[in-house]
């Protein structure tokens, strides 16, 4: 392995044949440690919390692991909780969501890096002013949007279906992933773009051929954002459809929220595992494809 | 198994707009927790098996902040659900008057609802204009005082019987290490409970000029300054009280970590669960013991104007069959909450549940706050108590004067 | 020139047609959007949307509301902080990500693993973590430290910074990882010179590396400063805006009133405000931005 001493990082002195046990890994490795465990104290709370019964729940310590570990409120979460009459938990909007989940993300990404390709590299006119009032618009609060798209949507006829919502989506994640692929696609060599114009390669050509190709990690990256972003979401999903394509937030949101009888935590927090295990599948996933896609950029840059 | 039923829960609905006479009506509502859901499974059952049509479930949990935004904008966005359950009163007066509501009152004189629903303010709060515009289900009222067994007996102190007691007995419930009063930190429970105080220690016709006839005079006037020394009272003996939610606070009562809570009727629904006896256990005090007048709100179900010929039929069918007295026993039992009706038997009703249609019985009730101030107005005063519960510095004559000048602006 | 107007027009025209989704977006939903906002919040709209023309009494109102007031201030409070420790926090790990240490993979995805996570779900968690009676305070007491305090949600001074803990395990995740795509993307030779020239490697990194990952601050910039702007899910879950209205926020502010005080007029003052605050930052960055340099 050629340990490509290029990373001069680990240590500013040379390159050290053996640098295992440095002061300066143990200060990295420390550190990266003690974050580790802040970051894994809640989901471990949350994994511990989900296998016990309610019982041992009231009397304790919420760090302790369970004595008797029990899968009921997996179960329970997953199957037999309820939302109004539909006792059958968060299995019944789990389609629904990745029936949402896919044509957003698709829909959204592909409009996103065709702008951010087209504002990289055929900068037309006005163009600017577009993507400033589209990163205003990042911070507008989802909230003060709700009822004008109400009227927009109802206007063009999809308010209540499954495109109105897909929309609905692609329109809050264009301000961020616009910008994500804006400055991506200005980062690559501009030479490649030209290389295909003097070629007379046209705008969809070099877009598909080059462009694309030469994103994955930014297209992973924004993969990630939707994915969870969409996954997570309540509020649209409800709102611009019908109750046979609520998402599965909204039994995720009945069962945590329900106002009156005991708090169940342990059903709570199973619940919210189980809606939580896609974007954190994904996060797995990509996540290696994320570094492969960097390599891979990095060996043609 | 679970797909394939919404597979075809879809397909039929489907199919039921060619069909002629069978109709799939949605209905939104956020009753999800067992008891309410077992409630409206009543329902449910009563339209299945006695129409034609059939009830298709749409339930969103958390009322105020989550549920009603999604139906309104499904009502705004001309894509309606059939039927909708709403707090009676105020809350959904604009959408009566913007049209979107069906009008009701041919099934409300068919049915003879004016005679048979008492209170009848309960009706008044769905009438606008001389029509009906919604069919109210139940009453649910705020003015109990739920009290433990255990602490009293821990502190060695008689279990009261009105809240001067209770207010005396503070200090040696704290001596022995019990919070007297459990409150929950949120704003709805806080002004909730000064209202209460408000109905319940005053002269009845003190509420009704202040969030009735929004008298800022009276507000700022020496009765309620009474009521706000009692309200800094509550915030000192509910100083330890460091729950969020209202069950977690009534949980504190059945435990004995608390001595009492100021909390509506729904509360009983956690001393069964519990397994606790009213009168062993625990003690419930209408009115807090002084005054036995209750505040009749609740829940009522509100139909969007459709224009389906067949769902509109449906409609009428569900709001006729909602008042009928087989489906309010039904139902009321589940949920814990009144009928709207007082010619039906509900002799299986509990000790604190028989409390309560006494009191009705005698005519004693008067409207909810829901039915007398707009949403607005009660934003705001949940915003004061709110800051009035957490603030120990906070002088009852300042909100006091904070509280006057929001009647002020009341509409 | 007037000749050269109609090809102007048709030049790059597939952009401009691939663009139409980005142009209509600005224009209708966001710009239009916004003008209807702004428009009636001067109206008495309660449930629902009301030409009644009431001049500025929603915005008198809303500055003379104390709530308003307090989540101006959080929102400052939790602002700056969120920013400062989130940059800084994501900048390290990210730096330590990239020292070619073993187990990258694990690390990375513990800590980005949270933002897998809704913020109703971490609002949740950690409500129940700081819980003085189950969480960290009961743990630590029961352990023997009996005289050990720590409740910040149960105390109306610090607990926004309650709520700060919980976003910035959120979030700083994700920050790591754009930083550490910035990283990856600074060319090796500039490490190479920079040992050559014996630069140690903290004045590298502040002094070269941080200036040329601009692109990759702005974007982290604008990802976190609008959720700043927009936090609710979080408040609302973790605090509810207590104790008392200790933690509420601008978004909850609008939100409360849109739906729960259903006075449309006073959410739409409310958000006017945040979103005019949000132009007078937004507005002098794109003229920086793109004020001057053309490409391509």
């Amino acid at each position: 392995m050629a340990d490509t001493a290029q990373n001069a990082l680990s240590g500013p002195q040379g390159p050290k044949p053996r640098k295992r046990l440095s002061r300066n890994n143990i200060l990295i490795y420390g550190t990266l440690i003690v974050v580790a465990l802040y970051y894994l104290l809640p989901l471990y709370v949350m994994v511990v919390t989900s296998l016990k019964g309610m019982p041992e729940i009231r009397l304790g310590n919420i760090f302790a692991p369970p004595v008797e570990i029990t899968f009921e409120p997996w179960v329970k979460a997953w199957s037999q909780a309820c939302t109004g009459l539909n006792c059958d938990g968060l299995s019944r909007g789990f389609w629904n969501s990745v029936q949402i989940t896919v044509p957003s993300v698709l829909v959204s990404i592909l409009i996103a890096s065709v702008n951010g390709y087209a504002l990289a590299n055929w900068r037309f006119k006005g163009a600017d002013m577009f993507f400033t009032i589209l990163i205003f618009g990042a911070f507008i609060p989802y909230q003060v949007m709700l009822y004008p798209l109400v009227i927009i949507l109802r206007e063009i006829g999809l308010y209540g279906s499954l495109w109105g919502l897909v929309i609905v989506h692609s329109i809050f994640g264009m301000p961020i992933l616009t910008l994500l692929f804006r400055n991506y696609f200005t980062a690559l060599p501009e030479e490649l773009f030209k290389a295909a114009r003097v070629d007379g390669a046209g705008f969809w050509q070099i877009y598909w051929q080059i462009m694309v190709p030469m994103s994955l990690p930014i297209f992973v990256v924004a993969m990630i954002l939707q994915v969870t972003g969409i996954w997570n979401d309540f509020l649209f999903g409800v709102i611009y459809t019908k109750p046979d394509l609520y998402p599965m937030t909204v039994q995720l949101n009945n069962i945590v929220n329900s106002v009156q009888g005991v708090k169940e935590y342990n059903v709570n927090m199973a619940a919210t595992l189980l809606t939580g295990l896609v974007p954190l599948v994904i996060y797995f996933v990509s996540g290696k494809l994320f570094v492969r896609g960097i390599a891979a950029g990095a060996v043609k840059g | 198994m679970n797909i394939l039923r919404t597979v075809f829960a879809g397909t039929t609905a489907l199919c039921a707009a060619g069909a002629v006479s069978a109709a799939d009506l949605e209905v939104t509502h956020w009753w999800t927790s067992g008891g309410e859901a077992a409630a409206v499974g009543e329902l449910a059952k009563a339209f299945n098996e006695k129409t034609e049509h059939n009830w298709v479930d749409g339930a969103i949990a958390g009322s105020g902040s989550t549920a009603r935004p999604i139906m309104i904008s499904r009502i705004t966005g001309g894509d309606p659900m059939a039927a909708t359950q709403f707090n009676h009163g105020r809350q959904a007066e604009e959408l009566v008057e913007a049209g979107l509501m069906r009008d009701l009152t041919e099934i409300a004189e068919a049915g003879n609802w004016r005679e048979v629903i008492n209170p009848p303010s309960l009706l008044d709060a769905c009438t606008v204009d001389g029509k009906v515009y919604c069919a109210p289900l139940n009453i649910h009222s705020w003015q109990w005082l739920w009290l433990s067994h255990k602490a009293y007996e821990d502190a060695g102190v008689a279990v009261p019987t009105n809240w001067d007691e209770f207010a005396a007995a503070a200090p040696k419930l704290q001596a022995a290490g019990i919070v007297p009063l459990a409150m929950g930190q949120q704003g709805w429970q806080q002004s909730g409970a000064f209202n209460v105080m408000m109905i319940s220690l005053l002269p009845k016709d003190v509420y009704l000029s202040v969030y009735g006839d929004k008298d800022a005079d009276k507000a700022a006037g020496p009765e309620v300054a009474r009521i706000f020394a009692a309200a800094a009272d509550a915030r000192a003996m509910s100083a330890d009280s460091n729950v969020q939610d209202w069950n977690q606070a009534t949980n504190m009562v059945i435990t004995g970590k608390a001595g009492g809570q100021i909390m509506g009727d729904w509360a009983q629904g956690e001393f069964q669960v519990a397994n606790m006896t009213a009168g062993e256990d625990y003690t419930c005090l209408p009115g807090l013991g002084v005054n036995k007048t209750l505040q009749a709100g609740g829940d009522a179900f509100y139909f969007p104007v459709l224009s389906d010929g067949d769902l509109n039929a449906a409609q009428g069918e569900l709001a006729a069959l909602l008042l009928e007295p087989e489906t309010q026993v039904a139902f009321n039992l589940k949920k814990g909450s009144l009928p709207v009706r007082g010619d039906v038997d509900l002799s299986t009703a509990n000790d604190c549940m028989q409390k309560g249609l006494d009191i009705l019985a005698t005519g004693d009730a008067i409207p909810d706050v829901n039915q007398l101030v707009s949403s607005d107005t009660r934003t705001q005063i949940e915003e004061l108590f709110t800051e009035f519960f957490a603030d120990a510095s906070m002088t009852p004559e300042a909100a006091q004067a904070r509280f006057a000048d929001i009647i002020a602006d009341a509409d | 020139m007037a000749a050269s107007r109609p090809k102007s027009l048709f030049r790059n025209l597939n952009a401009k047609i691939a663009a139409i989704p980005m142009i209509l977006t600005a224009l209708v939903v966001f710009t239009g959007g916004t003008i209807w906002t702004v428009a009636y919040s001067f109206t008495k709209s309660g449930l629902l949307p009301k030409w009644k023309f009431i001049g500025l009494d929603q915005y008198e109102r809303l500055w003379g509301s104390r709530r308003w007031m307090i989540s101006i201030e959080n929102l400052f409070i939790y602002g700056a902080c969120m920013l400062v420790l989130s940059f800084v926090i994501g900048f390290i790990l990210a730096a330590l990500m990239d020292q070619k240490i073993r187990f990258e993979n694990t690390f990375r995805t513990i800590i980005l693993y949270p933002f897998a996570l809704s913020f109703i779900v971490t609002g949740l968690v950690w409500q129940w973590l700081l819980n003085p009676d189950l969480g960290v305070q009961s743990v630590i007491r029961a352990l023997g430290w009996e005289s050990f305090d720590f409740d910040p949600l149960y105390t109306a001074e610090i607990a926004i910074y309650g709520v700060l803990i919980a976003g910035l395990w959120q979030g700083t995740g994700l920050i790591m990882v754009l930083m550490l795509a910035g990283l990856r993307g600074i060319d090796q030779d500039i490490w190479k010179a920079a040992k050559v020239d014996g630069i140690p490697a903290w004045k590298t990194y502040i002094f070269i590396i941080i200036p040329m990952m601009r692109p990759v601050f702005i974007t982290t910039l604008v990802i976190v400063a609008s959720g700043i702007v927009k936090v609710y899910d979080l408040i609302v879950a973790q605090t509810g805006g207590g104790p008392g209205i200790a933690t509420e926020m601008p978004a909850k502010y609008v939100y409360d009133y849109m739906f729960g005080g259903q006075n449309l007029g006073q959410g739409f003052a409310a958000s006017t405000m945040m979103l005019l605050a949000v132009l007078i930052v937004v507005i002098p960055w794109a003229m920086l931005e793109f004020g001057g340099k053309k490409r391509g």
